[in-house]
């Protein structure tokens, strides 16, 4: 028996700040093998002008979930439910015109691999062009200028002749940059980045995360940050989320996060990660088993059958419960606040060094 | 443990290689590679299609793997690292320059003359779903290399695979599955399996936890560091992730352009880098900082623009055209990779100009990107690490 506790019962209101919110989010896909629940139940809040970074390794849900948002998803194989909020408009129930106006103007995307989100059979400049005639109802000469102004903001050298140019013949991180100027060509309130710098080597990619960073400060849109790269997310965010098999189980802000973690599953990612000053006498603590299937999740709390704390809870709370995140600062752990602190303390923290 | 390893490096000056105590037999050379080179042809023109170019993948390379070491390579894309792997397993045939194994030449070794060092040189690959063959059963792909080779192990062959199994952290019941029963990271597991069936010397391994989620990375990493010491296998691991090349390696190898930048001890590389680009690679890896100091400790150095075609690479220095320190000099005359003073003995730089020996945070950032320096300017409390 499951009892799923849905969180304090009906949708917990907006807070009144946020410039988007989702509560109680359930997005699933029918397939040929049976119904996938890639997303369960999931609640957030952004406030205007800060980064979201949510974490979480592939088949988590992240990703899903902010193709939900945008409203990109399949409606033929695709059931959603729950509540997208953004600046007041309801977004799950919009029709298409309706999220037409928005994608692009209102709310950009940074997909992946800027090779297969970029067209190549339109130049760099129509194509970043495109979205501020339509949104803005620009001339095409000033929409022009308005991309070739953009390419050199993300810094493309020479942009006017660059415009010219089709997407092959742009490096990796010249694309992404070409990718970053056509999300914030309309200057968007909330701009979804999704694993924008995971194909790219790592100097490029230090460039463009401290470009994103300093044109959110020149724009001030809302980020919402996905990556699997907690170190990338700790350079960006102000929030972290912590995504495990379709929901949220750990929030907070960076700090909190990162230095006094208290999901099992954080512990895990944490102690799993070789970092560049970590202590080469201490082996990885890599989280045992692997990351279920959303076919036939786990119940209770989908991470117990990978947790080694699960003898702390005692009894069969683990998995007949699913423990309930807080909209603020916590964990989804059935583990209590005390346990918590010492279990980090004691057991993982050491193994940090 | 491997602490000590590196510690030991200090008595040996001339070598690239410096010794390695941990070996069986102590410090003596494996894979010696000298002046390396692979040049893809580009071929192009109308109507007769001919040679106009080369791909400099790899361009002179030296390097020697010591028995029983885990020597890392590291670099960005297009840098050669992975082209140096297949060089060295002779999947490529080199365009110049030696490999020898052993004492024994096997730059252009035939098939024939290859086949007993094949069963001492194993491979393994990135990625774990194209890497095995989906119609085989697990048992078959890991009795591969043995039936090939003709092995009988004393037990025969099933007892010998389901052994492998077992040390690879599987369930030995599953000889009978077909790999697309198995998640990514088990799928490696049986990638290093098959490895490990002919008991070789030498394993290069090419980017072999890069596809895989971070929990199960780190199953992988233990699982390889566990092979290495156990087995003392040497490991040539090639990787783009310096954490994880930190982890794994003895002696690491930075590559740039198909060149050797620098190469040393790990932690003359990673605490005392000489080269500007390893500076700039160490720098540009995102952090967590787990201390809870909001402080930069580290350097921050962002390069401007992308590592330049291998088509057409620049003269002299290869990194000179996004460098800070490049004079009239690095584009003349290209540095030879050597020991410069100050440095440990083996650990060896290319630079004309090197840097101090550290990778603490400078005075002042060195932000060569345009638009970041731009932006930087007008909004001088950004930059988040750099304040």
């Amino acid at each position: 028996m499951t009892t799923v506790t849905k969180e304090s019962g009906a949708p917990a209101p907006a807070a009144e700040d946020a410039f988007l919110s989702v509560r109680d989010l359930h997005v699933s896909f029918r397939t040929e093998d049976g119904v996938v629940r890639a997303v369960d139940g999931l609640s957030f809040d952004l406030r205007r002008g800060r980064t979201l970074g949510i974490v979480g390794e592939s088949g988590s849900g992240k990703s899903v979930t902010n193709l939900t948002i945008l409203g990109l998803h399949n409606p033929m194989f695709t059931t959603v439910e729950g509540e997208i909020v953004l600046d007041g408009q309801e977004l799950i129930t919009a029709r298409e015109p309706e999220l037409e106006k928005l994608r692009g103007n209102k709310v950009a995307m940074i997909f992946q691999d800027p090779l297969t989100a970029l067209s190549p059979y339109y130049t760099v400049g129509r194509q970043i062009a495109e979205p501020f005639m339509k949104h803005t109802g620009a001339s095409k000469k000033a929409a022009w200028e308005r991309a070739v102004e953009m390419l050199g903001k993300v810094g493309i050298p020479h942009p006017k002749e660059r415009a010219k140019d089709y997407p092959h013949q742009f490096s990796g991180g010249m694309r992404q940059r070409a990718m970053i100027a056509m999300a914030l060509v309309c200057d968007p309130d909330l701009l979804i980045a999704d694993e924008p710098t995971t194909a790219l080597d790592v100097t490029v990619q230090a460039q463009i995360l401290d470009l994103l960073k300093d044109l959110q400060q020149e724009f001030g849109s809302a980020i919402v940050f996905i990556t699997h790269d907690l170190g990338v997310i700790a350079d960006m965010a102000d929030d972290i989320m912590v995504m495990y098999a379709g929901s949220a189980v750990e929030r907070g802000t960076v700090d909190e996060v990162l230095r006094s973690p208290q999901h099992p599953y954080t512990w895990g990612l944490l102690n799993s990660m070789p970092r560049l000053d970590s202590d080469l006498g201490t082996p990885l603590t890599p989280i045992p088993g692997t990351p279920p299937s959303l076919l036939t999740p786990p119940s209770g709390c989908r991470f117990h059958p990978r947790c080694g704390f699960r003898g702390e809870v005692g009894g069969t709370r683990c998995v007949d419960e699913q423990p309930l995140l807080p909209l603020g600062r916590g964990g989804a752990c059935h583990l209590t606040a005390e346990q918590k602190r010492t279990i980090f303390i004691e057991q993982i923290k050491p193994r940090l060094r | 443990m491997k602490e000590e390893v590196v510690d030991v490096t200090k008595d040996e000056a001339t070598l690239p290689a410096p010794r390695d105590a941990a070996a069986d037999g102590p410090g003596e050379p494996l894979l010696v590679v000298e002046q390396l080179v692979k040049h893809f042809p580009v071929k192009g023109g109308f109507p007769i299609r001919r040679t106009i170019g080369a791909v400099q993948a790899v361009d002179g390379i030296d390097l020697t793997v010591r028995v029983g070491e885990s020597f890392g390579l590291v670099g960005e894309s297009g840098c050669g690292k992975s082209t140096t792997g297949r060089l060295i397993t002779r999947l490529l045939e080199p365009t110049g320059g030696k490999i020898s194994y052993r004492g024994q030449d096997i730059t252009h070794a035939s098939r024939k003359q290859l086949a007993p060092i094949r069963s001492e040189i194993q491979m393994i690959f990135q990625d774990p779903y194209s890497s095995l063959n989906p119609r085989q059963t697990v048992g078959k792909i890991i009795s591969g290399p043995m039936e090939i080779n003709g092995i009988q192990p004393s037990g025969g062959r099933e007892e010998r695979v389901r052994e492998l199994l077992e040390i690879v952290g599987l369930n030995p019941e599953h000889y009978n599955r077909f790999p697309h029963e198995f998640s990514g990271g088990q799928r490696q597991r049986i990638g290093v399996a098959r490895a490990l069936a002919l008991e070789p010397k030498l394993i290069v391994a090419d980017e072999p936890v890069s596809a895989l989620d971070v929990s199960i990375q780190a199953q992988v990493v233990n699982l390889l560091q566990k092979v290495q010491k156990e087995l003392g296998i040497a490991f040539l691991f090639i990787a783009h992730d310096l954490a994880v090349v930190r982890h794994f390696s003895h002696r690491v190898a930075v590559m740039y352009l198909g060149k050797i930048i620098e190469v040393g001890d790990r932690d003359s590389i990673y605490t005392r880098p000489r080269h500007p680009y390893t500076h700039a690679l160490l720098s540009a890896v995102p952090e967590v900082n787990l201390d809870g100091t909001d402080e930069a400790q580290r350097e921050r150095i962002r390069l401007a623009g992308d590592v330049p075609s291998p088509i057409s690479p620049p003269s002299g220095c290869r990194f000179r055209t996004r460098c800070w320190k490049a004079q009239d000099k690095c584009a003349t005359q290209e540095p030879p990779l050597v020991q410069i003073s100050g440095n440990r003995p083996g650990h060896l730089t290319a630079c004309h100009f090197p840097e101090e020996p550290t990778v603490e945070a400078r005075e002042e950032d060195i932000v060569l990107d345009p638009a970041l320096a731009a932006l930087e300017d007008t909004q001088p409390k950004t930059g988040g690490a750099g304040d």
